[in-house]
């Protein structure tokens, strides 16, 4: 620092500097001075001149500002059916300035209404962040009895009132609780989280699904009465009003009818289903089943059925659509099949010799066909109709895992799908960079062979699914799921569409003879001789491309048999299916599983074909 | 020692003296204090817990100003560049492993406290700056003044990114004052304020949205009627309602039914006003005047350059918090969290703010060298 103190600044006129310094003190003392009497003068324009105005105010008029909540946006289906409404419920509210025990009034409360523990939490927390409202809430959504016993005993309770409000309500029940989603009462998290004067009034907010994802759209705009109100609390005028602002409604691309007999068609497996328009990406039903009805969770569920709900084997709150992770099985074929035609690893017309078992070079272990005699030689298209395990094993041993990995990760495996609600996993798509990063060990070649039909490592999301058969029918053109097609106006009716969203991605394509190779093995799975799904595509009207796969739940060793009948129903194979149609035009894709379903066709296949079927045929009246 | 300052080669007479305590200064601190706890009794609601745990922090105030008030000045200017570097590397470490709360990243845990390294640079930036500009010809240049411009703006942007705007503007303010006091020409100060006018729009073109809005609610209270211009319309009405005489001690009906938001920390002074009318206001005006006045005054004696620049910023600081403070609850400015000094309870400003007085006294209480 010295060195850089230049001679000009050690010869200076210390005595001027100082008198330069000494008039600015002034200058300061003199704006302080100033600042001084500006803010006194506005004290006295408050305390002096203005002391009646803010006295009157102070002490026999209160302003209080009272928030308005916004009506929450409704949902409909693509049909307009009606999935999330408001309902007129009533509530109690208690307003503290004009009780005089708070602990007493509860008490006596609590044997005209049923007030809960938690009731009371809510309440005493509310109480102590009050802030602009005046009433305190303590019970929503009173029943009518409780409503009239409290109208009789009104005159007991001071400062206790009823308020109307509304209550949201899920008509459909459970086969829309995984794909809506349900509002809850606000929570402290929220409240952190949000922070603004918008929620104010809001008792409300989204918890799961397209509820939570919209939650900005539907929620609205708070609204507000400034009220004069004298000292015993009645209100006297209202100075002032901006009302509040509704939230927006939301139409579904989801059809309720194709939903819902999804769900009757899964019936009382575990399972989930999901279907796409594979050009939009709109979804056209998500099902993850058992469901669970989403109506008690809005007020809150009572602790003992929320337990019930949680400790059921079924795990019925899971979203097996978006967050089951499964292993594709053979479903992975016909994407593991393009890969060996577009890498040049093989051609349509190679055959592999499969007699029933597959081992690699110098290694003793065998590696089984599902079909125990074997499929002898086998092309591609009949690999993928009889669905070869060996012709696969061998292909995916020359692709490798990792031009592999490269190769499925364009279909949106093992990455989210963007999909327009939260929650979605990512399902697993192994590498050997993965292993490495993830065990901490190399990747073993038998690894690689397995990959091939879609075991070992390799997860997906019947989500995930459901986007890879819509990309292979638009021959590579992944376009992102979307739940909620427009955004509409409650006031005006004006419907904004969703700006078409672009492709997320699009596989560059080199021939599409080698997408017809695919596509035709899978029309072959259906309507093909030997095609593992022809039971579920005989006497279709329109062409279906699919392919079944079976999941094994846990590990076959060397040379076991499994026999369904003596395995414990929850350790049988799940059964997978994905599909999309007509061949020629697709207009549905789709992706079915059944856990422990035992196999693709048996179980997953005939539910898919029955909803192309509703979806794509004129309904019979 | 100075021929020329006989007071300050007489031997050390008395307590205050050989503690390096300035008395005049000392006694409109600890009035400003007594106020402090008689209006925190009743803002707070006659809790006895929150006045000992104000207690305890200003007696760890106090205790600081001692403990800075022994350190020569010329130590603190020695320390001035390690202190700025120190509370810079600080500065960038905490959005790397600051603590967060709610929503914004300011505090540091270095194990045994929680610390606010913007705090530490309330008084790194003005040492620093008194001792850069103190040793060098004044007033200033315009290369010099573009350095420290520098050194305001690197910390200034730091703490704003956390984000804590209101500290922002008063380390900004702290920085600034030294340079105002330092004799800088008019005509930069002209030009820096017509460069700011100009670059305000421009800055307003690169903020989110809800950046933007969040500025206009801070510009414009009465947008957000729920939120911030509530707090100002029921402050105003307290203070308004207090009259000239006020409402009497515990009496202040808009604080007893919960209308003033905060009314312990950043609106205590509608808890006051309410209850103590213009003549309470006046006594405070005063109270606070006078301590202003005594700063200055160790300013105007101090013994060279750089304890002139440091007790003239410091004190304008000072001053700075009360008007911006008193401006607020009064609805002459937006909200902004700045606590009226002394008298809001708690607060880690508080203890930074009693170390500066603590210079202040060592400033006027050191035996003084020459240059």
């Amino acid at each position: 620092m010295y060195a850089r103190i230049s001679e000009s600044d050690r010869l200076r006129d210390y005595i001027r500097e100082t008198r330069l310094l000494q008039n600015r003190m002034f200058v300061a003392a003199a704006a302080v001075l100033l600042l001084m009497f500006v803010v006194l003068a506005r004290l006295i324009y408050l305390q002096v001149l203005n002391q009646e105005h803010y006295l009157t105010l102070s002490q026999n008029n209160r302003i209080s500002v009272v928030a308005i909540p916004p009506a929450r946006g409704l949902i409909y289906d693509r049909n307009g059916v009606l999935l999330a409404r408001n309902l007129p419920a009533f509530g109690l509210e208690v307003i503290p300035e004009q009780v005089a025990d708070i602990e007493a009034t509860l008490r006596a409360l609590h044997e005209v209404v049923a007030i809960s523990p938690a009731d009371v939490k809510r309440f005493r927390r509310l109480l102590k962040q009050k802030r602009t409202t005046r009433g305190v809430l303590l019970r929503l959504r009173l029943s009518e009895e409780e409503l009239a016993r409290f109208a009789v005993n009104r005159p007991r309770f001071h400062g206790v009132d009823i308020v109307a409000g509304v209550t949201r309500d899920y008509p459909l029940g459970a086969s829309t609780a995984h794909a809506v989603g349900y509002v809850g009462r606000i929570s402290e998290d929220d409240l952190d989280q949000l922070g603004d004067s918008n929620y104010s009034g809001t008792t409300h907010i989204g918890k799961t699904g397209i509820e939570q994802a919209y939650e900005d759209v539907l929620h609205g705009t708070v609204g507000f009465e400034q009220i004069e109100t004298n000292a015993q609390g009645h209100r006297l005028r209202i100075l002032k009003r901006t009302p509040a602002r509704a939230g927006r409604n939301l139409h579904l691309n989801i059809d309720m009818s194709l939903q819902q007999l999804a769900g009757q068609e899964l019936g009382g497996n575990r399972g989930a289903v999901v279907a796409l328009d594979p050009a939009t990406g709109a979804v056209l039903a998500l099902v993850s089943q058992p469901a669970f009805d989403p109506n008690p969770f809005v007020n809150g569920i009572e602790p003992g059925d929320y337990q019930a709900l949680q400790s059921s084997p079924d795990q019925p709150l899971y979203n097996r659509a978006l967050r089951g992770q499964y292993p594709p099985g053979s479903t992975i074929k016909p994407f593991v099949a393009l890969a060996g035609l577009e890498l040049g690893v093989t051609d349509a017309q190679r055959g592999t010799f499969c007699p029933g078992w597959f081992q690699l070079p110098g290694q003793e272990r065998r590696y089984r066909d599902w079909k125990e005699e074997g499929h002898g030689v086998m092309d591609m298209t009949h690999a993928i109709s009889e669905s070869c395990d060996v012709y696969f094993y061998e292909l995916a041993q020359r692709l490798g895992i990792d031009r592999m990995h490269n190769f499925l990760a364009q279909f949106g495996f093992g990455q989210k799908s963007a999909i327009d609600a939260p929650g979605e996993l990512t399902g697993l798509l192994p590498s050997s960079a993965w292993k490495r990063r993830a065990r901490n060990q190399p990747w073993f070649p038998g690894e690689t062979v397995i990959t091939g039909i879609g075991q070992g490592y390799m997860l997906a999301t019947p989500l995930q699914l459901a986007v890879a058969a819509a990309t292979l029918a638009n021959r590579g053109v992944r376009m992102p799921p979307r739940i909620v097609s427009t955004i509409e106006n409650p006031l005006t009716r004006n419907k904004l569409a969703q700006a078409a969203l672009p492709p997320l991605y699009t596989v560059p394509s080199g021939k599409a003879a080698n997408w017809d190779t695919v596509i035709t093995g899978m029309t072959e799975v259906m309507h093909g001789e030997r095609g593992t799904a022809r039971g579920s595509g005989a006497g279709a009207a329109y062409r279906i491309a699919g392919k079944t796969g079976t999941a094994q739940v846990f590990g076959l060793k060397q040379d076991e048999k499994y026999d369904k009948d003596k395995v414990p129903l929850h350790l049988r194979d799940h059964g997978l299916f994905i599909a999309f149609a007509p061949v020629e035009n697709p207009r549905i894709a789709i992706a079915v599983i059944v856990e422990n379903g035992g196999s693709g066709s048996g179980a997953a296949a005939p539910i898919a074909r029955k909803l192309m079927d509703h979806y794509l045929l004129p309904s019979v009246p | 020692m100075n021929i020329m300052e006989p007071g300050y080669n007489k031997p050390a007479r008395g307590l205050a003296q050989k503690l390096h305590m300035d008395l005049p200064l000392l006694t409109g601190l600890l009035l400003l204090s007594a106020v402090g706890f008689v209006v925190l009794y009743s803002a707070g609601g006659q809790n006895e817990g929150l006045l000992l745990r104000h207690a305890m922090r200003l007696a760890l105030g106090f205790g600081l100003m001692l403990m800075v008030a022994q350190v020569p000045p010329q130590r603190l200017q020695e320390a001035a560049p390690w202190l700025y570097g120190a509370a810079l590397i600080m500065l960038a470490a905490v959005p790397l492993v600051g603590d967060q709360a709610k929503g914004a990243q300011r505090w540091l845990d270095l194990g045994v406290i929680r610390f606010q390294p913007s705090e530490l640079m309330k008084l790194a930036l003005p040492l620093l700056l008194a001792r850069y500009l103190g040793r060098r010809r004044l007033p200033p240049g315009a290369r010099r003044v573009l350095v420290c411009g520098a050194m305001i703006v690197i910390p200034v942007a730091l703490i704003a990114k956390q984000p804590d705007l209101g500290t922002a503007v008063l380390i900004a303010g702290a920085g600034l004052f030294v340079l105002l006091l330092s004799g800088i020409r008019w005509w930069i100060i002209a030009g820096s304020a017509l460069l700011a006018a100009v670059a305000t729009p421009l800055l307003w073109h690169f903020l989110h949205d809800y950046q933007r809005t969040r500025l206009l609610i801070f510009l414009n209270p009465e947008s957000d009627p729920l939120g911030a211009g509530y707090h100002i319309t029921q402050s105003t009405i307290a203070i308004g309602s207090g009259g000239f005489t006020g409402k009497g001690w515990l009496n202040g009906t808009q604080s007893y039914l919960d209308f003033i938001p905060e009314r312990t920390t950043d609106f205590v002074f509608a808890v006051y006003s309410e209850e103590f009318g213009l003549i309470g206001v006046l006594l405070l005006l005063a109270l606070f005047t006078s301590v202003i006045a005594r700063g200055l005054y160790i300013a105007l004696r101090a013994p060279d350059h750089f304890t002139r620049l440091l007790a003239g910023s410091l004190t304008l600081s000072f001053s700075l918090y009360i008007f911006v403070n008193i401006s607020m609850v009064s609805g002459l400015m937006p909200v902004v969290g700045v606590p009226l000094p002394l008298i809001s309870y708690g607060g880690t400003a508080l203890v930074t703010l009693m170390a500066s007085f603590g210079m202040l006294m060592a400033i006027h209480t050191h035996p003084r060298k020459l240059v």
